[in-house]
């Protein structure tokens, strides 16, 4: 019995690890299309999200307002593509759409537009806001007597906004055990490492000192995130978060942990080996 | 254009946020999805009268402005009503970027009521004293703003922007009870500006507070031979272009007069619609690019040139100027 839950989790990781890197592939040709965008960002956070579409969340692509949906937001929107390929790849409109990125007229602005893209819960963009509107759809949640779940997820140089500390008392101060924090820590943010620019540590502290359960994991890998996303669900009277430990950049080495590749487009001959590396990956 | 001179008393007075405290009460029971969300001045802006009688429905949120705007933002995208209210100074400049990206830009149901929206506050000064809400809320797209004339109007206001507006209302109310302008059952079109009175020489257009005062400026002037058109303008955004280009034509001058700086508050939005379409002489009461002080209200309105007879000057002002250019 223990092996054979060992082998369908290990065939979902598969799976998943599979979508993962079409995902990733996604985000580096809409990205290169569009000649501008974040992949660093964008590439961190691909498993937890891949995840979170693919095997944790209750949504319907076929109906993006279905009121029991789990909600998704992207606190950190310039993560955008991440968000806009994990979206036409559950479904909610054509992959090749994903190549209008950051155009004129596009469905699918340089950051979230909830008006224009189903699937959008909120438009982002301006960090800090998130997790006061997932608050929000938690508070909203539990008054309508809904079962649905908040996922909020946060950058780590987005924890030197205010914002985030003053939604971080009002989720704990109103017990919204239907809302996960998801903070990818990938360790970098636009003027160099987070340490040097704000440290943001103990960032496992501060969470717990306001309140919060928290669960620390390697953001790459399925078994542990699947593990995290189970535990949230079981919290009674208080938030969690999931720090997921992960590399900028995942999936592209010359994209790892190169603070440039926050907000800047591969060449188009670094975009063939990017897809290169992520064609061998998935062999 | 809404032309009804009517006789208006004056006599009984009560303060704009009472009576938008009192409204949201009557809303809470009529619309159950209404919620409500203070920052630590549930007692000051009189949504502490709703947390009485729905506190599952009240989200004190503590001192975190921001905060609010964006939790209002998620309840808004599940159904739910939010009306958030504090003081007019700390929900627009505090939370601007949270009411610009994250509630105008998606165009979401929330309803803010700015309360002590001017500097007859008073004592407390210059950092509570709002002088350009209207302005920062002015220049945001998907916004209404509506500055009631008395607590009437609030209530009228209120209704108006939890039952017929879908998209984000910005009110303003103010702390100290004023003159009741209108009747129980006057009905507002918030489309529309009102005409309170006619008048063929010169008209003066007013908003919050200043309507009562332009009323009985009105009154002077009619002593002094000069027939003044009081337009009552409780909406800011989006302003009756149509009724100010119909009065400017006839009248040929006009007075705004605000508690608000003049710089992009209604002075401003009067005078952009006439000087592109029908230029006339034009005065704007108003705060004059000052911040406020401690003062009684009275003591206040009269240093910052927003009485009656600051009224009257600047219409008899912009009567010369009409007579110069003629």
């Amino acid at each position: 019995m223990e092996i054979s839950i060992k082998q369908k989790e290990a065939s979902t990781s598969a799976e998943l690890k599979s979508k993962a890197n079409k995902i990733r592939k996604d985000i580096v040709r809409m990205i290169t299309e569009a000649k501008s965008g974040h992949p660093g960002g964008s590439l961190s956070a691909v498993d937890v999200v891949t995840a979170l579409y693919f095997k944790v969340m209750r949504h319907n692509p076929k109906d993006p307002r279905w009121k029991d949906r789990d909600r998704f937001i992207l606190s950190k929107g310039h993560a955008a593509p991440l968000l806009y390929a994990v979206l036409a790849e559950s479904g909610y409109f054509e992959v090749k759409e994903l190549l209008t990125l950051r155009k004129l007229g596009s469905r699918l602005q340089g950051h979230p537009d909830m008006k224009r893209l189903p699937g959008v819960e909120i438009s982002t963009g301006s960090l800090g806001h998130g997790l006061s509107v997932g608050n929000g759809m938690a508070i909203a949640g539990k008054l309508n007597k809904k079962g649905y779940r908040v996922y909020v997820l946060l950058g780590d140089g987005e924890c030197q906004e205010g914002q985030v500390w003053e939604a971080a008392m009002t989720a704990s101060h109103y017990k919204l055990d239907n809302v996960t924090a998801i903070l990818d820590y990938n360790g970098l943010q636009i003027d160099g490492p987070v340490k040097d620019v704000m440290n943001i540590n103990p960032i496992s502290n501060k969470w717990r000192a306001f309140g919060w359960y928290v669960i620390e994991i390697n953001g790459h890998d399925f078994k542990e995130i699947f593990y995290s996303f189970e535990r949230v669900k079981k919290l009674k009277g208080k938030p969690g978060i999931i720090i997921a430990h992960t590399t900028k950049g995942k999936g592209v080495s010359f994209m790892e942990n190169v603070v440039d590749f926050h907000g800047k487009a591969p060449t188009k001959e670094q975009t063939v080996q990017a897809l290169k590396e992520l064609e061998e990956n998935e062999e | 254009m809404r032309s009804k001179s009517k006789q208006i008393s004056l006599q009984k007075i009560i303060s704009t946020r009472d009576a938008f405290g009192e409204e949201l009460v009557e809303l809470g029971r009529k619309h159950k999805e209404v919620v409500v969300l203070d920052a630590d001045l549930s007692k000051a802006t009189k949504t502490c009268w709703f947390a009485k009688e729905f506190p599952d429905r009240f989200f004190d949120m503590g001192i975190s402005e921001q905060d609010m705007l964006g939790t209002a933002a998620g309840l808004s995208l599940c159904d739910k009503i939010p009306i958030v209210s504090t003081f007019a100074i700390f929900a627009t400049a505090k939370a601007f970027d949270q009411i610009r990206n994250t509630i105008a830009y998606p165009r979401l149901n929330v309803k803010i009521i700015a309360t002590h929206g001017g500097i007859t506050i008073g004592a407390d000064g210059a950092s509570h004293q709002p002088i350009e809400h209207i302005t920062l809320m002015r220049v945001i797209p998907n916004m209404t703003i509506i500055v009631p004339a008395d607590g009437i109007e609030a209530k009228t206001a209120l209704k108006y922007a939890v039952e017929k507006v879908k998209g984000p209302v910005f009110i303003v109310v103010g702390r100290d009870p004023t003159p009741v302008i209108f009747s129980d059952d006057h009905q507002f079109d918030f489309r529309h500006g009102e005409v309170l009175k006619e008048g063929k020489d010169v008209a003066i257009i007013a908003a919050g507070i200043m309507v009562e005062k332009a009323l009985r400026a009105g009154e002077k002037l009619g002593e002094r031979g000069i027939n003044a058109c009081i337009v009552n303008m409780h909406t800011i955004k989006p302003i009756d272009k149509e009724l100010i280009i119909k009065i400017v034509r006839k009248v040929g001058g006009i007075v705004t007069a605000e508690e608000h700086t003049i710089i992009g508050g209604l002075g401003s939005a009067v005078a952009e619609v006439i000087s592109e379409n029908s230029p006339v002489p034009l005065k704007r009461i108003g705060l004059r690019d000052r911040f406020g002080q401690s003062g009684s209200a009275e003591e206040l309105l009269r240093e910052y040139h927003l009485t009656e007879e600051d009224i009257v000057k600047a219409a008899e002002e912009v009567m010369r100027g009409k007579g110069s250019s003629l």
